[in-house]
């Protein structure tokens, strides 16, 4: 694990107290921070709480949404629910894995995406869905798989300058399929 | 103080006592597979089931985590408890039939079949070792990791503890560690052990029993032992009257 991580879990770690319950609190600021749980990092939040490590690691490995492995810039779910399996959720998986490239871990050489199959995403209605981040995308087909991905992938070198797309929706938002074609 | 019954006996206790500790303190046989004095209880094998009637209400509790409250009626061993246990020690039997425990509560809880498939597992996930090396050892180097079909215990990140002293503590502790004799058929789903063992019935006919009745060797195994109902069970031919 890098030193400036590291570095960026100290700070973290201290506003909080040092009492168990603050376990699932901490772990998921490192895992926004770092995007995912480092080995050291656990280490370290053990040390902290004074519980055993094995104690940190069991809720570290239960919930989906702590990841032990560095996940890409973008997670990208799709979901496989009961509806959006019905009306197509494995083949828009299956294309979103193709487009992106990841690996069998679910994410892509160049840390950019992580893909992952989710039960559900609670808006059946919108199905198929899949969600970047916190944009939900509702009634995807395999073909605008990849024009909704172009916003997340990085600039050409020549545009570099302009870091931040304003296309990239920062706040939680819900697209519709007809927007993003 | 709570004032509760078991079985019909009425027992005072300290408030906080369990009803397992209450059956135990009365004598009364409750078997268990997750409970062990000096640790936490911990509710995961389910073994030590007991009916218990509160008011109007009528339920199958795990006594090992359930409180003795004033005025409860506990059933130890009813007919519906009997049955969870038994069903539950099939369960466990097939998880893991090379257990010596396992295999010795079948035996004393009368399982005499298994009907489903040998699983062979190393782990039930009693948490008597997890338990054993955090509350007694004071080290917590193992733990569980995972959930739902994922679940096992390991130590952290699958790499050796730091923590660990190689006490050997889990291993005692562990209802599966310990294997059972190699007996006559050792590869069987259930041994059950001694009480399986069948006399030899010399007197045997295609569908029938022997004549003698009623026969000794018969009258101690009945319709469950294997070479008398294989015998039975085959070509049974009613008379069909022939259709003129």
């Amino acid at each position: 694990m890098p030193q400036s991580e590291l570095g960026q879990i100290e700070p973290l770690l201290q506003e909080f107290d040092n009492t168990r319950a603050n376990l699932i609190p901490i772990l998921q600021q490192i895992q926004a921070t770092c995007s995912y749980l480092p080995q050291e990092a656990l280490r370290r939040v053990a040390r902290k709480l004074q519980v055993p490590l094995s104690d940190v690691y069991q809720v570290a490995t239960f919930y989906r949404c702590f990841s032990l492995k560095p996940r890409g810039k973008h997670l990208v779910q799709v979901c496989l629910g009961t509806a959006c399996h019905v009306r197509g959720g494995q083949k828009v998986l299956e294309r979103t894995q193709v487009e992106t490239g990841v690996d069998a871990a679910g994410t892509s050489a160049d840390m950019q995406f992580t893909v992952e199959a989710v039960r559900c995403l609670g808006c059946c209605g919108l199905a198929p869905v899949m969600r970047v981040d916190k944009t939900t995308f509702a009634h995807v087909e395999q073909t605008k798989v990849r024009g909704l991905l172009t916003r997340y992938r990085p600039r050409k070198p020549a545009t570099s300058e302009a870091e931040k797309t304003p296309a990239v929706p920062a706040e939680s938002t819900l697209v519709h399929g007809g927007d993003h074609a | 103080m709570p004032t509760l019954t078991m079985n019909g006996i009425t027992v005072e206790v300290e408030r906080g006592t369990t009803l397992l500790e209450a059956a135990q303190f009365l004598g009364l046989p409750i078997p268990t597979l997750c409970h062990e004095d000096g640790l936490a209880p911990y509710g995961g094998c389910r073994l030590c089931v007991v009916e218990v009637v509160n008011g109007a209400k009528k339920s199958l509790q795990s006594s090992c985590t359930y409180p003795a409250l004033d005025g409860l009626q506990v059933f130890t061993h009813s007919a519906r408890v009997e049955k969870a246990r038994r069903l539950l020690v099939e369960l466990y039997v097939a998880t893991c039939p090379q257990s010596k425990r396992i295999q010795d509560l079948a035996s004393a809880m009368g399982v005499r079949q298994v009907r489903y498939d040998a699983k062979h597992e190393h782990c039930i996930q009693c948490g008597l070792c997890v338990r054993m090396c955090e509350q007694q050892m004071m080290a917590g180097a193992i733990g569980f990791s995972g959930r739902g079909l994922h679940r096992e215990v390991t130590r952290p990140f699958d790499t050796t503890s730091d923590t660990c002293r190689q006490c050997g503590a889990c291993l005692y502790i562990c209802p599966v560690c310990e294997l059972r004799c190699a007996g006559p058929d050792a590869e069987s789903t259930l041994c059950n052990g001694c009480l399986n063992i069948s006399t030899a019935c010399f007197q045997t006919y295609d569908n029938a029993m022997c004549s003698l009745d009623p026969c000794h060797a018969c009258e101690i195994d009945g319709p469950f032992r294997a070479d008398v109902r294989v015998k039975l069970q085959p070509q049974i031919e009613f008379p069909v009257l022939a259709k003129k």
